[in-house]
């Protein structure tokens, strides 16, 4: 089998893409380069537009490269990659919203995050004036004896972000999901073209804001690669700190809020109150509940003081007083496991296709983990497991993130023991020339894709910022099917898809 | 379960006391609201929150508000799951264009006497996200603003001085 740098041997052109090589691809490599994805060659990591071009980043998992393949779409069409590889489709839907170029050959035309209510079409591409009132959304038929609909959102009875999701139902039993979502579609793409650092940092920042810490890693580690210098090792040791405390914080909110969904209320109490400890801890420690903006271009902003490490030694000694209890509590309590175990299983096959990252995919068998894969610093000289199950059901995400915690855990106590010192942030200026640069960050939701190309200025030019939820979404619709309508929050809650991250 | 209930009961409690909504500027604004939402409603509220494209931050402090630490009902204040059972809508995000509709419908639904409470840096003008093609930059280009409650996101304590300030401070 021949590696990505192989198959992208033959291309035109090489820009300096940094770490990872882009290249510009002639129509047939394009269609090629789709085929190998639908035969699972690769793993498609990203699909996006900028005006002129199309790009799709590709992951080879065997060989742990990844790389850009670019495609100028002068006449506004370019090959679609979903014909041959379904989890491009929304992808393309996208693309053709914001820039108006056509994937042709498509199996789905309608829009995806124009919902025709922009002033414009095509924001960010030819910027044509809008059509006034669309057509209804045209939901995926669903036809038979007795079957009904039920529509959901986008204001949901929780406190939750918005989407829209179509059941139709037999009875009980759902037999299609459709979601349809961008109702949180904010225009971040067009935002962050052509601003200053500064505020384009604060926008990544804002992509999810439960992955907010992710987000400012993955955008300044581009930017960093981009400009060909890195962050200093304090700095990168603290962002990994601050990205383990997110992932922890998360985890304790989720596996409290998928008990909290099968009514067992005692956990969620418990893992608010460690949830709570986490940001308080985060709060003393760096100035901010969620850490947002600490990590920056360049290093970080807040540095970690000698009474906020052993604040976080605390932590993680009340932590591992507290979590195990928690967690025997769970896997004893029958009405629990019977809500969880073997609910909403979702196959390895479908992970595997869709490149489905984070506890979801790994839930369900895919072993993929950004930190372990592509070791960036410092999980190349830390020591963790990316654990792994198999059944793919609501209980093996909860598990997969009880195990994660341990981990987390660990990574912490590492990172503390060996924290180097010395400065926090290094200046951050243009190279005199526009520069490209890539990042692949495990935040707690999966691996997040950043590209983005400064000026010679070093302002952004263009940025791509690709959430883990892309190739999770669509997988909700397929554990779902066959499940009973009840079953669809706890189901929905243990895969946790960001919708502001999905929309941008 | 029964250690872990027994171990709760014999702790003392996490909660911590109301903070004192020390913002002049939200005093005063609640202290405009204030009587004719006393007197309407008494020391209750049932709050819809409406996410109109927020980043998600500012529902993860929302959700903490009823961890055992700040203990949300105790003051009275119940989030409710229809804006027909709300007394005010807890509005975040900057208002995409595609959550316009949506918003609107949800405050037509809730029936009148009704505040609405603005919370975070994008829900008072668009923040970050001011001059977008898909926002409308901030919850009163949408519908009428009451209060509106700083910060990105607000803190926990910053929400409940917020909201306990549109129930009990007097002018």
């Amino acid at each position: 089998m021949p590696s990505l740098t192989q198959a992208l041997a033959d291309a035109q052109g090489s820009h300096p893409s940094r770490p990872w090589p882009r290249r510009v691809v002639t129509r047939d490599l394009w269609r090629d380069l789709a085929r190998q994805l639908g035969d699972g060659l690769w793993t498609l990591a990203g699909l996006w537009g900028e005006p002129g071009m199309v790009h799709m980043a590709l992951l080879d998992a065997a060989n742990r490269e990844i790389a850009v393949a670019s495609l100028a779409c002068a006449d506004r069409k370019f090959p679609s990659v979903g014909a041959h590889h379904a989890p491009a489709i929304r992808l393309e839907r996208a693309i053709q919203d914001l820039f108006g170029y056509a994937p042709v050959g498509a199996p789905d035309s309608r829009p995806w995050l124009d919902h025709g209510k922009w002033p414009t079409r095509a924001p960010l591409g030819a910027r044509e004036p809008a059509l006034g009132a669309p057509a209804p959304y045209a939901f995926l038929a669903a036809e038979g004896e007795g079957l009904h609909q039920i529509p959901v959102g986008p204001v949901h009875a929780g406190i939750i972000e918005p989407g829209h999701f179509r059941f139709s139902a037999s009875g009980e039993t759902i037999v299609r999901l459709e979601e349809r979502l961008g109702y949180a579609h904010k225009g971040v793409e067009a935002l962050i073209a052509g601003a200053l650092l500064e505020r384009a940092a604060r926008l990544a920042a804002r992509v999810s804001g439960d992955s907010t810490v992710a987000y400012s890693i993955a955008f300044s580690q581009a930017v960093e690669s981009a400009l060909g210098l890195a962050a200093p090792p304090r700095a990168v040791w603290l962002r990994a700190l601050m990205a383990e405390l997110e992932r922890i914080a998360n985890h304790f909110g989720d596996i409290g809020a998928i008990c909290n969904d099968a009514s067992f209320a005692l956990i969620h109490a418990h893992t608010g109150v460690l949830r709570e400890r986490v940001l308080r801890a985060a709060q003393a420690c760096f100035g901010h509940r969620l850490m947002m903006d600490i990590a920056a271009p360049g290093g970080i902003c807040a540095d970690l003081t000698p009474a906020g490490e052993a604040l976080i030694r605390r932590l993680l000694a009340e932590i591992r007083a507290a979590f195990p209890a928690l967690v025997g509590l769970y896997d004893n309590t029958a009405s629990l496991q019977d809500r969880t175990v073997g609910t909403g299983a979702l196959a390895l096959e479908l992970a595997r296709q869709y490149g489905c990252g984070g506890f979801i995919g790994r839930a369900s068998g895919r072993s993929f983990d950004a930190r372990r894969d592509f070791a960036y610093a410092p999980y190349d000289e830390l020591t963790f497991e990316a654990p792994v199950l198999a059944e793919g059901d609501v209980n093996a995400r909860v598990w997969l993130r009880i195990r994660e915690v341990d981990e987390s855990l660990r990574l912490i106590d590492q990172i503390l023991d060996r924290l180097p010192s010395g400065e926090i942030r290094v200046g951050i200026a243009g190279a005199g020339e526009p520069r490209e640069g890539l990042a692949l960050i495990e935040g707690f939701r999966g691996d997040i894709l950043a590209w983005v190309r400064l000026g010679a200025d070093g302002a952004v030019e263009r940025c791509h910022l690709r959430d883990p939820s892309w190739f999770q979404w669509p997988l909700l619709e397929a554990a779902i099917e066959g499940a009973i309508v009840a079953d669809f929050p706890i189901c929905n809650k243990s895969f946790n898809c960001s919708h502001s991250g999905h929309d941008l | 379960m029964r250690k872990i209930l027994f171990q709760t009961l014999a702790r003392a409690p996490l909660t911590e006391p109301a903070p004192d909504p020390d913002d002049p500027e939200l005093a005063g604004l609640a202290a405009e609201i204030k009587s004719a939402a006393q007197a309407r409603l008494g020391r209750s509220l049932a709050i819809r929150h409406v996410d109109a494209g927020s980043c998600n931050a500012c529902e993860l402090e929302i959700h903490a508000l009823s961890n055992a630490f700040y203990d949300i009902e105790r003051f009275g204040l119940k989030f409710v799951a229809s804006p027909r059972h709300a007394d005010v809508l807890l509005v975040t995000g900057p208002v995409t264009r595609n959550m316009q509709e949506a918003l609107r419908r949800t405050y037509d639904a809730t029936p009148a006497p009704k505040w609405v409470v603005a919370a975070g840096a994008c829900a008072l003008d668009g923040g970050l996200y001011a001059g977008s093609y898909a926002c409308l930059g901030g919850v009163a280009a949408a519908i009428p603003v009451d209060l509106h409650i700083r910060g990105c996101p607000p803190t926990p304590a910053t929400f409940l001085k917020g909201l306990l300030a549109l129930m009990t401070k007097s002018a």
